[in-house]
């Protein structure tokens, strides 16, 4: 991806900014909005420029010391801020210490009647007397557009407009307006022509039933800021945009390996485990003990005082503890001992960036070694492939920033690749197959280690059994043969069962196994 | 900044209670207030009390009526609320925000 994705760290500000204490905002615009000016926030109907506002004035005024004055022209404060109250924020406390003084602008054209030469002074005076109340430093006017539809002359409205915005300048005001976004233009009356200095695009989306909002900085005059869109959410604590990760592939690498929790298939990567830091796909079909192999690892390495978080998109707590423990697993001990966070949600609860986050959120929280997210299949059954990518390329991306080494599962068809594995196989270090045939009125789990950057690991397919002291790897001769005879091989089933072809057997079989996987291995 | 009419109430019904909102003494504000005295000495007579309010002395007090546009004439009594915006200059259009082009035509008639 180019360069101009990341917003530019080593940029010197040519503009005085007043940082909004938004997570991410202050990172793509650089340092905040534009000091002692105005920003356009503008976006449809529930997009959240009125979140943004209000977290403005109230971080400002919380966090930045610098007092806020609220101009609402269509809630009503008490309205507002019970809206808000559910993020974490108290206006009316807020209000009490002075530290931001609301005002709801009300008109009701039906009640007004015009006649002769008017201007908005009582508006401007109105404001004067705000931002003296509180010293503010700060004011949000939302929406500043609802004067258009409680006056009739345009003439009037828009000279003073254009008045409003000169005085808030002169002031030294940093003020957010925010205004609806009009048919092809950003807003419906034109506001931005006005305002040139720093514009700011909210969009709130839905695709296939779950919505996605994007923030975009259309304009920023006089300094340089991320142009891309990109993702934010609000939840219980507010707004944050989603943090662009480092482009560079810059991170770090580790020598330190991580035993996979079953000693087999330690000594199928060099007798040592994975990598510290590295991805590990672990794919097959259904029933295969994807999940199993992930917890084994889990467990292993909070037995040894790891910290692993372990996000699930099919299974509760009570679930996969009890299935686990069945295979000789025993994650209560863990979590009893806070090793272990377990967190399941469903794949359709929200959009990708809100998994994103809230699994950002997860790690900053918990600060594990390890991270295990079981399946990443699930996903894509709430929301496009291509943005479940996205999604996975700049979470495994940050992972590996963080050194934190994960194991991904995810299920395929018998035989096959997902779609979805191809994707992000490049981001994939050590990849694990799995998969089962029936032979003999049996069911044989094989598994088999498709690639594993950076160390010699063995080219050998074997049968996994678990059993309920855990997983064993044996030889998978009897895979094999079976193996052969589905490829349409001459033997009959006694000679398949025979251990005495087996080695040339099974150099035709795994490259057969590797040909197939080879589009997604590279 | 209180002025009012020379003559007592005659009936809360009748009794016309305004509200000027001024900023400062600007060519506006003076005009929509003799524009306004003019207009209550020919259709009141007396039945009316005007207050002129500065919101340059006193701008708290904008918020209450919601005062946005200067000047605002605000018509507190006979309810309900009126507000006619502008330096008043257009009597017809003053008249009918005061609801008394209805009462004309009932002296009238």
């Amino acid at each position: 991806m180019p360069q101009r994705n990341s917003p530019a760290h080593h940029d010197i500000p040519t503009l005085e900014k007043t940082p909004t204490g938004i997570i991410g905002l202050d990172q793509i615009s650089v340092g905040g909005l534009p000091k002692g000016r105005t920003t356009i926030v503008c976006g449809g109907p529930g997009c959240g420029k009125t979140m943004l506002g209000l977290e403005f004035l109230v971080r400002g005024a919380a966090e930045f010391g610098e007092p806020g004055v609220l101009i609402a022209f269509e809630e009503t404060p008490e309205e507002m801020a019970r809206n808000v109250a559910s993020l974490g924020f108290d206006l009316k406390a807020l209000a009490e210490r002075k530290k931001l003084y609301l005002d709801f602008v009300y008109m009701e054209p039906s009640e007004i009647q015009e006649t002769g030469e008017y201007d908005l002074g009582g508006l401007f005076i109105r404001l004067q007397h705000a931002v003296d109340s509180v010293g503010a430093k700060r004011v949000m006017l939302d929406t500043l557009e609802a004067l258009f539809s409680g006056f009739s002359n345009p003439g009037i409205l828009r000279a003073e407009i254009r008045r409003l915005f000169r005085w808030l300048k002169e002031k030294g005001l940093t003020t957010i307006v925010t205004a609806e976004k009009g048919e092809g233009t950003l807003t419906r009356h034109g506001l931005e022509e006005y305002v040139s200095d720093c514009v700011i695009l909210l969009d709130h989306r839905i695709n296939e039933q779950i919505s996605t909002r994007r923030m975009r900085i259309v304009k920023y005059r006089g300094t340089k800021h991320g142009a891309d869109e990109y993702p934010f959410l609000i939840d219980e604590h507010g707004m944050s945009i989603l943090p662009v990760t480092s482009m560079e592939l810059q991170h770090k690498v580790s020598n330190q390996r991580v035993p996979t929790g079953v000693p087999d298939l330690d000594d199928m990567l060099e007798r040592k485990g994975y990598f510290r830091g590295s991805s590990v796909l672990i794919s097959g079909a259904a029933g295969c003990g994807k999940t199993i192999l992930a917890a084994a690892f889990a467990e292993a390495a909070c037995k040894k005082g790891e910290r692993c978080l372990f996000i699930a998109f099919e299974e509760s707590l009570d679930q996969i503890t009890r299935n686990m423990r069945s295979v000789g697993i025993n994650f209560e001990p863990l979590l009893k001992k806070g090793l272990l966070l377990h967190r399941a949600w469903r794949p359709t609860q929200y959009g990708m960036e809100m998994h994103l986050l809230r699994i950002h959120k997860l790690i900053e929280k918990f600060k594990p070694s390890i991270v295990i997210i079981d399946p990443i299949t699930n996903l894509i059954s709430a929301s496009t492939e291509k943005d479940v990518h996205s999604m996975l390329m700049r979470l495994m991306d940050f992972l590996k920033e963080k050194g934190i080494t994960s194991v991904f599962t995810s299920l395929s068809n018998v035989g096959e690749i997902a779609e979805s594995e191809v994707g992000i196989s490049s981001l994939i270090d050590t990849w694990i197959l799995l998969r089962y045939s029936e032979l003999f009125g049996k069911r044989h789990r094989g598994l088999f280690v498709l690639k594993a950057r950076g160390m010699a690991h063995s080219p050998q397919l074997r049968e996994m059994l678990i059993t309920s002291q855990g997983i064993r790897l044996g030889s998978a001769d009897a895979l094999l043969a079976y193996r052969d005879r589905e490829r349409g091989s001459q033997l009959d089933d006694d000679q398949a069962a025979l251990p005495k072809s087996a080695r040339s057997k099974r150099n035709r079989c795994t490259a057969g196994l590797t040909r197939r996987s080879s589009r997604g291995a590279r | 900044m209180k002025k009012n009419s020379k003559e007592p109430a005659v009936s809360a019904e009748n009794h016309f209670q305004l509200r000027l909102y001024v900023a400062g003494q600007t060519p506006k504000s003076l005009a929509a207030l003799s524009n306004l005295k003019r207009i209550c000495a020919t259709h009141l007579d007396g039945r009316y009390r005007i207050e002129v309010i500065d919101l340059m002395k006193n701008p708290q007090l904008a918020q209450g009526d919601q005062i946005l546009a200067i000047p605002t004439l605000v018509r507190n009594l006979p309810k309900p609320i009126r507000k006619i915006i502008g330096d008043l200059s257009d009597t017809e259009r003053v008249l009918v925000g005061l609801d008394l082009r209805g009462l004309q035509v009932r002296n009238a008639s």
